[in-house]
């Protein structure tokens, strides 16, 4: 066991130190002993380390003043709107991904949560507004029903995972496709567009003169929101120690199972809160909301930096992630490529974080 | 948890009363006997080896004293009082501590993090009922707690993972004796250790049975139980057949009784 983390993990330790470094210093030298480590690390592995997470930033602004240059109408209020809109509901998806995949798990199935709790909350909406329901109770039931819905998937997925001990690659697999061909039955697959004035100006509310859409204000405060509490809290250090090591955690009277039900349901209600903004959106519920978002929202959380092997991953990190998927995909259509273009990109970027991070990894910045 | 201030407990000089005691223990697989009518105490203080061939039963009575199994029939002392464990979680509760061969340590997560894993200080107020960590308190308690096993790791903030072996070990044994009051059982501590490592987790074990916090060693390791236990159990088919200490025996004295040839030769040691 011991030796397999030093394979995989403390690469760095094995080369750089000698192999006669004693682990344990009585009291005096263990500082001279940690210099001598860092001292003996290559230039490059010393410059990873500085640099950590940070590159992926660098990869953002290199984009920006890339595509500037290209198209620069990049720097227009339309294309910020254009940009930080369509990031919204890749962002929300993100976010609770980044919990699932820091748990060394996946949820395939939260692109196909956002479609059918959004349809299910449409329909409930669309039903009360027929029956003569004040816009406004209407709208309470229908985002209520739309996050309960998308937790409740969530708290299925994360049953089977645990219950049943199913790799989480094949139980969402299995919920993405029975969760797309529930949404068609709900509304025999069309669309519902009677929906309370509440949720279609929630889609074009903005704040600040108009340069802050209110759900990408939604958006960047879930991400602060959960990103304090993967850092800064009991569960999600909790979180990152299941992905890192289950055994320790069992070890250590952590609850894995429940613990890990309760992140896919975080999952499943952020992607609960993702279908009311994308029909907000477009005062709309479609029964193609959501289909293959799962992709974008892996790719934003790997390009961030996570592992998906669990344990390590940043809501930082994920904001980024999703901010290069967005502008490649804006400067992209400003820059007029062809559209098909767009999602080569992206996986070229995909492919490119995860070497940049192998090559970290064994540099040492884990 | 009874205390979270490391090693407690002090060796007992007079009227010693056993910190841990098994009374005739016995663990039952259908017809196999993992152990029979086993009986030991363990006092403050003491390092004790529990040595054995494969499948002797060394496995089975500590996990009875982890709380991991139940004993089929017989009964476990804490201080002369009878406990019965549903689980590993209440022999900690109880003060009883594990370092398990494979560690259980989460490498990404930092060494403070690793201490206080499962057990983790929250700030006061409204913050912590959400579960909000008192990060720094927990990082200081960490310093102080390895101090005092005289641990040395150049940052409690370092990830476990970029440790070395002998690190993680005793990153492993200085949670272990920070949370344990009663006991540390530690099973194979030093399996996957070099030579140089080995001896330092050695020093480190009679450190912390100094501070009064017993120790269970279980080990293949002979030289190494020999030189640091003061007392050597020896179990053979689920028996403890033989109560050493290493003074008044000899290496090939130990492996006479582990291979069962001196209980044959009709010695006697208890």
């Amino acid at each position: 066991m011991d030796h397999r983390l030093g394979d995989a993990r403390g690469r760095s330790g094995d080369v750089t130190a000698s192999p006669m470094t004693p682990g344990l210093q009585p009291a005096h030298g263990a500082d001279a002993e940690a210099e001598a480590e860092n001292d003996s690390a290559p230039i490059f592995q010393r410059f990873m380390e500085r640099i950590g997470a940070l590159w992926t930033l660098g990869v953002l602004a290199a984009l920006v003043v890339a595509f500037g240059i290209a198209a620069p109408t990049l720097y227009t209020k339309a294309a910020w709107l254009a940009t930080s809109s369509f990031a919204v509901e890749y962002l929300i998806l993100a976010i609770g991904q980044t919990y699932v995949i820091v748990t060394a798990g996946i949820d395939l199935a939260d692109g196909a949560t956002l479609g059918f709790s959004a349809m299910a909350g449409s329909l409930i909406m669309a039903n009360m507004l027929g029956a003569h329901s004040s816009g406004g109770l209407a709208a309470f039931a229908g985002v209520l029903v739309m996050l309960a819905t998308g937790a409740g998937i969530g708290l299925v997925n994360g049953i089977i995972i645990t219950r049943v001990k199913l790799p989480p690659f094949i139980v969402t697999l299995g919920t993405l496709t029975a969760v797309t061909g529930a949404t068609d039955l709900l509304n025999n697959g069309t669309e519902i567009t009677n929906l309370p004035g509440f949720v279609t100006t929630l889609g074009t509310a903005s704040v600040l003169s108009g340069w802050l859409p209110v759900p990408v204000l939604i958006a960047l405060g879930l991400a602060v929101v959960f990103g304090l509490v993967l850092t800064r809290t009991r569960f999600g250090m909790r979180t990152y120690a299941i992905g890192s090591n289950e055994i320790a955690a069992r070890r250590a009277g952590i609850h894995v199972d429940s613990h890990l039900v309760r992140v896919y349901m975080i999952s499943g209600f952020l992607a609960g809160v993702a279908g009311l903004l994308v029909t907000a959106n477009f005062s709309a519920a479609s029964p193609i909301a959501g289909a293959n978002d799962e992709l974008y929202a892996i790719a934003a959380v790997v390009i961030g930096g996570a592992s998906i092997f669990g344990g390590r991953g940043t809501m930082f990190g994920t904001v980024v992630g999703t901010g290069i998927i967005a502008v490649l995909t804006t400067g992209l259509v400003l820059a007029n490529v062809q559209p098909f273009w767009q999602q080569v990109a992206i996986g070229a970027v995909v492919i490119g974080a995860v070497a940049v991070d192998r090559v970290r990894t064994r540099a040492g910045t884990d | 948890m009874t205390t979270t201030d490391g090693p407690a407990g002090t060796p007992g000089e007079t009227a010693p009363q056993p910190v841990i005691e098994a009374r005739g223990v016995s663990k039952r697989y259908g017809s196999i006997h993992a152990l029979r009518e086993v009986d030991m105490s363990i006092y403050a203080g003491e390092v004790v080896g529990l040595v054995g061939d494969n499948g002797a039963g060394k496995s089975t009575l500590v996990n009875i004293i982890a709380g991991a199994l139940a004993p089929t029939t017989g009964d476990i002392y804490v201080d002369g009082r009878h406990v019965s464990f549903k689980s590993p979680t209440d022999a900690r509760d109880a003060g009883i501590e594990t370092v398990y061969q494979d560690l259980a340590l989460a490498p990404d997560l930092s060494v403070w993090q690793n201490l206080f894993l499962g057990r983790e200080k929250t700030v006061r107020g409204p913050l912590g009922w959400i579960g909000w960590l008192d990060r720094r308190a927990m990082a200081q308690q960490s310093v102080t707690d390895l101090d005092r096993t005289r641990i040395r790791i150049a940052s409690v903030a370092s990830r476990v993972g970029r440790l070395s072996g002998g690190q993680r070990q005793a990153v492993a044994v200085g949670r272990a004796a920070a949370w344990g009051s009663k006991i540390l059982l530690m099973d194979e501590p030093t399996a996957a250790l070099g030579v140089e490592q080995q001896a330092k987790v050695g020093e480190l074990i009679r450190t912390v049975a100094s501070g009064g916090l017993p120790v269970l060693l279980i080990s293949h390791n002979l030289p190494q139980v020999y030189e640091v236990c003061d007392r050597i159990l020896v179990l053979f088919h689920g028996r403890l057949i033989a109560d050493l200490r290493p003074a008044e025996t000899d290496m090939d004295g130990i492996v006479a009784w582990i291979t069962g040839s001196a209980m044959l030769a009709g010695g006697r040691a208890t």
